[in-house]
């Protein structure tokens, strides 16, 4: 056998080559139906992140989504009241863990004024003495407009600026939001918000479900809430000013440490985990886990929050996500962001560079 | 040590196969979760980890196994151009399934991400964080990646060709079955 004529063209090994031809593009068009290639109607990370910056342009080096920021650092101490519900470190009585943190604005422009928006953002990594992490990234606002990614997709590609008027159009807008009555709570919300003159005044919402796993390894649907122990002072925000929030914030801080309470409230059976435009019932039981402590803000283009990519999935032992799907929506679109600003402040090659156009750093 | 039999030790034919299977499915994992916003992103990832470092401790095993047992010569009457080949595609087989590994960890530790196996289970860090070192090693998880596709697409290619077309026993040495038999 071994004495194959491979020199002679027989129709038997016509068909070998046929077959071994064949192996191959099957598993090369797998490879790229898995890979997205051959899927271009599957809403992918990259195509979350572009859309934000067709929205509003690409500003190398920032965040994709919630660009104008500061870094922030203090610590959380638990008071153990968290601890018979969720084995995580960062729970056991009178633990203190150190925390990076940032506060910002959505919206994807690192210039735009703090009047903007009424929401403000809280993000926070927590450094657990036994090397795990748990990040959260929170929103000043008791619902998301959405309750999965495609819908949130869709929202940005109606809110993308007309380019004869530079600014969404409101029609798109519209239709948008008729389509999608689940954003009801969220626009009830807004019509009364005002955007507040400071972070340190704000609650923020986690609006994401998790799952804590305690001791006992008992599951319980969570979601948590930061509430500040500062007093909302109602001030209007200067007007002329578009950069007062981080003003606001260092002036607080030279006089002493900001605090918020971590705010747990457990779900009951049936509560919605996989819906962030529904609250849970207000007679929810609410566990008081501790106390966060900011006490120093640094810049955000040389702070220790610039290189975090704050991905609500990365979580310590004893909180796990929930089957809310805006959750792995997140994780894989922070993850996309964070490789493009990772690679501009690289500057790799076909990464984006600064413009001579951009506008010089505005924050402090 | 001469390999004389003609085939490849009973280790190395089981090594060959399982990993295979793990390196092949872990391509398919890495391409699909970074393609998707959906719970399947979630659940690939969480198997890429925990998969990626079985793979790295597999192939140093494998690597000890066939300095143990050297493989079967390849066919003599092999045109020098393909036993080069087949030799630098063997070497390159194993320096990615070594590197994937490697810097998929790398990387994580650059980003200053914590390295989770399982819900408690932490690698320490292997690379100090720095954001230029974890756009690089992304990248470069990312080429090594494709590298290591085309070269198993090639590998069994020329797997099949030695089994369909030549039949010199260079696939049956890896399924198992003697020479001619
Ligand atoms: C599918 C829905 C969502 C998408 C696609 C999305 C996308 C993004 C992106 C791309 C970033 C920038 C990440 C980085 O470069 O580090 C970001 C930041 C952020 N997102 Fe979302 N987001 C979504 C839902 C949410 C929800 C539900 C919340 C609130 C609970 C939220 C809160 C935040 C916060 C606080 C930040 C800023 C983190 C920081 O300061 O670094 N996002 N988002
Ligand atoms: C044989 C081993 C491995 C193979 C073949 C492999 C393959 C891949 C592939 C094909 C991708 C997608 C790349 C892209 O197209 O962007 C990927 C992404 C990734 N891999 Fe691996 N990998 C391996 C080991 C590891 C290990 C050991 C880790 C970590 C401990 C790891 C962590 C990751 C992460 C975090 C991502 C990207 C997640 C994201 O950016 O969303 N990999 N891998």
């Amino acid at each position: 056998m071994p004495e194959s004529p491979t020199s002679q063209k027989r129709p038997r090994h016509l068909g070998a080559w046929v077959l071994i031809v064949a192996v191959i593009a099957v598993t090369v068009t797998a490879f790229g139906y898995v890979g997205g290639w051959l899927a271009p109607q599957r809403l992918t990370p990259k195509r979350l992140v572009d859309q934000f910056e067709t929205n509003a342009g690409v500003h190398p080096g920032y965040r994709r989504n919630h660009a104008k920021g500061v870094c922030v650092a203090g610590y959380f101490e638990s008071n153990g009241q968290a601890a018979p519900y969720s084995v995580a470190q960062v729970f056991a009585p009178g633990q203190r863990t150190p925390v990076v943190g940032r506060f910002a604005i959505p919206g994807s422009n690192p210039y735009a004024p703090d009047s903007s928006i009424p929401i403000r953002s809280m993000a926070l990594r927590f450094a657990l003495a036994n090397g795990q992490q748990w990040r959260t990234g929170m929103n000043s606002m008791p619902v998301f407009p959405v309750a999965t990614p495609q819908a949130f997709y869709a929202q940005l590609q109606a809110q993308q600026p007309d380019p004869a008027t530079g600014k969404p159009d409101p029609q798109k807008v519209a239709a948008f939001f008729a389509a999608h009555p689940e954003t009801a709570a969220f626009r009830a919300w807004a019509k009364t918000a005002k955007p507040s003159a400071s972070f340190a005044t704000e609650s923020y919402w986690s609006l994401d479900a998790f799952v804590f796993t305690g001791p006992d390894g008992q599951r319980h649907a969570v979601r948590w809430q930061m509430v500040p122990q500062s007093a909302s002072d109602d001030a209007a925000a200067p007007a002329s000013d578009v950069d007062y929030l981080a003003a606001d914030l260092h002036q607080r801080l030279a006089h002493g440490p900001l605090q918020w309470k971590l705010l747990v409230t457990l779900a009951n059976p049936g509560d919605p985990t996989d819906d962030a435009t529904k609250t849970w019932p207000a007679d929810r039981q609410i566990i008081d886990a501790g106390t966060l402590v900011v006490d120093s803000e640094q810049a955000q283009d040389s702070g220790p929050c610039r290189d975090i990519n704050y991905d609500p999935t990365v979580l310590p032992n004893g909180i796990a996500p929930s089957d809310d799907p805006l959750l792995p929506a997140r994780s894989a679109a922070y993850a996309d962001s964070y490789l493009r600003r990772t690679s501009e402040e690289a500057h790799l090659p076909g990464s984006a560079r600064p413009s001579a156009t951009t506008p010089p750093e505005t924050q402090r | 040590m001469k390999n004389t039999t003609g085939l490849f030790a009973l280790p190395a034919r089981i090594l060959h196969w399982l990993m295979a299977a793990m390196i092949l499915a872990m391509l398919f994992i890495g391409v699909g979760m970074v393609a998707s916003v959906s719970e399947r992103h979630a659940w690939l990832l969480r198997i890429h980890k925990p998969l990626g470092i079985a793979i790295l401790l597999l192939a140093v095993v494998r690597l000890a196994v066939r300095l143990r047992y050297p493989p079967p010569p390849l066919p003599a009457d092999l045109p020098v151009l393909q036993k080069l080949a087949a030799h630098a595609s063997h070497w390159l087989l194993y320096a990615l399934m070594i590197a994937m590994p490697l810097v998929g960890w790398a990387m994580l530790s650059a980003g200053g991400y914590p390295v989770m196996l399982s819900d408690a289970l932490r690698l320490p860090p292997i690379f100090p964080t720095s954001p230029t070192a974890f756009a690089i090693l992304r990248h470069l998880h990312s080429w090594l990646a494709m590298l290591l596709f085309l070269t198993f697409l090639a590998h069994m290619a020329a797997a099949l060709y030695h089994g369909l077309i030549r039949r010199d026993g260079v696939l049956a040495s890896m399924v198992g079955r003697r020479r001619g038999a």
